[in-house]
C-alpha cells in the first residue's frame, strides 16, 4: 500500500529550485532510503514530507504529495495533525535546552498527556529503542545539553518515537554514531517498520543497502533511480548511479 | 617586535584607554554626587515629607511618586513590547510593511523624550480624560520606553535557534505551543535585560512627565492613579534651578541625584539576578 504518493513534484529556494519533478511512491511498513550528493535536495525533500519548508520565507512548490490518499498541501489540510503523525530526525541534532527527560516528553506533553506513568514508561520505552537509556538512565533530569552529539542525536530519535507517528523521517541519524550504536539503531529501525514507514536520508551505501527495501537516488534535485534495493545495488539502471554507489563519482 | 605585533599592542592599548576614559569619567561624575550627597542621606530624608518650603525634611513623595509611574510604565510598556516583538519577529511575514514596522520602531526610540511628553498630553491628559495624573505620565513613559522594549525582545527572540522552533513544530505544537513552551522561556532573561534598561532609563525622565502629572511641591503622598506626584527626576530639577534659595538646598538636589541614581542601580540589579536564577533553572 503507498503511505506517500509524490508526483510531479517542484520545489524552489526563492529563484533556485531544488527539486524537479520529482515522482514516486512510498510503500507503508518499509524503510526507504533516500541517498545522493551532498546538496542534491535530500533534506529538502525529507522537510517537505511535514511541510518544514513553510517556515522558509520566499520558498514555492507545486506538484503533489499525498500521504494516506491526501494532499499535504491542501489550504484546508491541517498541519498540525498531519506532523504529529509524522515524526522527523533533524539532520542537525536539536536538543531543547530542557532536561533529557522533558525532551522526550515534550512531544506528549504537548498533545495533552497528563498521565504521569504513561509518560515515565513513554519516555522508558523510547530511549531503550534508540539505543540511548542506558547511558542516560541515572541523569534523566539533567540537562540535554550536555550529551556528546552522538547521544543528542539518539535523544532527537527518541523524542521522535516517542509521539508513536506513522511515518518517521530521518535525516542522516548515524552520522555521528560509533558502529556499534549504528548497528543498534539499525536493528532499531528494521524494527520499526513493522509498525511505522520510515524513510531515511543517508550518505553510508552500506547502510541503505543493509536496512532499506527501497533507495531513491538524488541527484542535482532530479530523482535518477528508484528501485527496490537489492536492484539498485547490484544492477542501477543509469551509469551515473552506478558510478555513484561505487564511489566513482566525481 | 614584529610589524603584527607592534599593531596589536597599540591596538590593545587603544582599546584600554577608551574603556579607562569611559570609567574615570563614570567615576568622576559617581564621586562628585556620592561627595555631595552622601552626607544628607539618613533614613529621615528618605522617609519624610519635604518641609519648610522644600529646604528640610524628605523626599519621601518624589521617591514614592517615581516608583508609582514607573510600575505604570512597566505595566504598559512591559507586555505590549514583549506582544510586539512575538508578532513581529514570530508571525509577521518579512515583507516590506513589517520592515516598514521595524525601521519606524527603530526611529522612534530617537524621537526626543519632550516630544512624547506634548503628546502625552494631548492624547492622555486631554483626549481619554485622564488629568495630569500618575496614570498620564506613567502611560507617556511607556511609550516612550515601548520601542526600546520591543527592540530588545525582538533581539533576545533572534537569538533562539531556529532548531527549537522545528523541533517543536515536527512534533505537533502548534504554533502557540512552540512560542510558549520552547521560545519565549528561553528568551525570558534577555528580554528582561533590555525592558528593565528601558524602565530605568524612563524612571529617569523629566520631559515626558512635566506636563502630564508631575507636581512642584504637594503636601500629601498621591492616593490613587489618578493623583498628580512628586518625581525623583523632577524634583532634583526643581531644586537645582527653580527652587528660591537653590544654594541653600544644594545638598538636598545632589542627595535627591543620589537616590535616583541608588534606584535605578537597584532596577538593574534586580534583572541581574532574576536573569541569572531564570538562566541556571534553565541549565538544571
Ligand atoms: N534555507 C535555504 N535557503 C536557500 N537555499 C537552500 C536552503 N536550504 C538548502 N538550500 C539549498 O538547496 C540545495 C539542497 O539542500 P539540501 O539541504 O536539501 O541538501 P542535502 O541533499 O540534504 O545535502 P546534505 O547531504 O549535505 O545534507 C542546496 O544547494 C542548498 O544550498
Ligand atoms: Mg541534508
Amino acid at each position: 500500500m503507498n503511505k506517500v504518493e509524490i508526483s510531479n513534484f517542484n520545489f524552489y529556494y526563492g529563484q533556485t529550485q531544488c527539486l524537479k519533478n520529482i515522482s514516486f511512491d512510498i510503500t507503508s511498513h518499509q524503510v526507504t532510503s533516500i541517498i545522493g550528493p551532498s546538496g542534491c535536495g535530500k533534506s529538502t525533500f525529507l522537510r517537505c514530507l511535514n511541510r518544514m519548508n513553510d517556515l522558509i520565507p520566499g520558498v514555492r512548490m507545486d506538484g503533489v504529495i499525498n500521504i494516506d490518499g491526501q494532499d499535504i498541501n491542501a489550504p484546508q489540510l491541517d498541519v498540525v495533525s498531519l506532523r504529529k503523525k509524522i515524526g522527523m530526525v533533524f539532520q542537525k541534532p536539536n536538543p531543547f535546552p530542557k532536561t533529557i527527560f522533558d525532551n522526550v516528553a515534550y512531544g506528549l506533553r504537548i498533545n495533552g498527556i497528563k498521565d504521569q506513568d504513561y509518560i515515565d514508561d513513554k519516555v522508558q520505552e523510547s530511549l531503550k529503542n534508540a539505543v540511548l537509556w542506558d547511558e542516560v538512565k541515572d541523569r534523566l533530569n539533567s540537562s540535554a545539553l550536555a550529551l556528546s552529539g552522538g547521544q543528542q542525536q539518539r535523544l532527537c530519535v527518541a523524542r521522535a518515537l516517542a509521539i508513536a507517528p506513522e511515518i518517521v523521517l530521518m535525516d542522516e541519524p548515524a552520522s555521528a554514531l560509533d558502529p556499534i550504536a549504528t548497528a543498534k539503531l539499525e536493528e532499531l529501525i528494521v524494527k520499526l517498520k513493522e509498525k511505522y514507514t520510515i524513510i531515511i536520508v543517508t550518505h553510508n551505501m552500506q547502510q541503505a543497502a543493509r536496512i532499506s527495501d527501497m533507495t531513491a537516488f538524488f541527484m542535482q534535485g532530479d530523482l535518477v533511480e528508484y528501485k527496490h534495493t537489492k536492484q539498485l545495488f547490484t544492477h542501477p539502471d543509469k551509469k551515473i548511479t552506478e558510478d555513484y554507489i561505487t564511489g566513482r563519482f566525481g | 617586535m614584529k610589524k603584527l605585533d607592534i599593531y596589536q599592542f597599540f591596538g590593545m592599548n587603544a582599546l584600554r584607554m577608551c574603556m579607562g576614559i569611559v570609567v574615570f569619567i563614570l567615576c568622576v561624575i559617581f564621586y562628585d554626587i556620592l561627595s555631595k550627597g552622601a552626607g544628607k542621606i539618613s533614613w529621615e530624608f528618605l522617609t519624610q515629607m519635604p518641609r519648610n518650603g522644600m529646604t528640610e525634611g524628605g523626599i519621601l513623595p518624589a521617591i514614592v511618586g517615581t516608583c508609582c509611574v514607573t510600575l505604570i510604565t512597566g505595566i504598559f510598556a512591559v507586555p505590549f513590547g514583549i506582544g510586539c516583538a512575538i508578532y513581529l519577529n514570530e508571525y509577521a511575514k518579512d515583507s516590506w510593511q513589517t520592515r516598514l514596522i521595524r525601521m519606524a520602531i527603530r526611529n522612534l526610540s530617537g524621537v526626543p523624550s519632550i516630544v512624547y511628553g506634548l503628546f502625552g498630553v494631548v492624547l492622555f491628559v486631554n483626549m481619554f480624560k485622564f488629568g495630569t495624573s500618575i496614570l498620564s505620565a506613567g502611560l507617556t513613559l511607556g511609550l516612550m520606553t515601548l520601542p526600546w522594549t520591543i527592540t530588545a525582545s525582538e533581539e533576545a527572540l533572534k537569538t533562539i535557534p531556529n532548531g527549537y522552533r522545528e523541533g517543536s513544530l515536527a512534533l505537533g505544537a502548534t504554533k502557540w505551543q512552540m512560542i510558549r513552551t520552547n521560545v519565549l522561556p528561553y528568551a525570558v532573561p534577555g528580554m528582561l535585560t533590555g525592558t528593565i534598561l528601558g524602565l530605568s532609563r524612563a524612571a529617569g525622565e523629566t520631559a515626558p512627565i512635566l506636563f502630564t502629572g508631575a507636581a512642584f511641591f504637594l503636601p500629601a503622598l498621591p492616593a490613587s492613579i489618578n493623583d498628580q506626584f512628586m518625581a525623583l527626576p523632577y524634583h532634583l530639577y526643581i531644586m537645582s534651578t527653580q527652587h528660591h534659595s537653590i544654594v541653600k538646598v544644594r545638598s538636598i538636589a545632589y542627595a535627591t541625584a543620589l537616590v535616583l541614581i541608588g534606584l535605578v542601580f537597584l532596577m538593574n540589579l534586580g534583572a541581574i539576578i532574576l536573569r541569572y536564577h531564570l538562566r541556571k533553572q534553565r541549565r538544571e
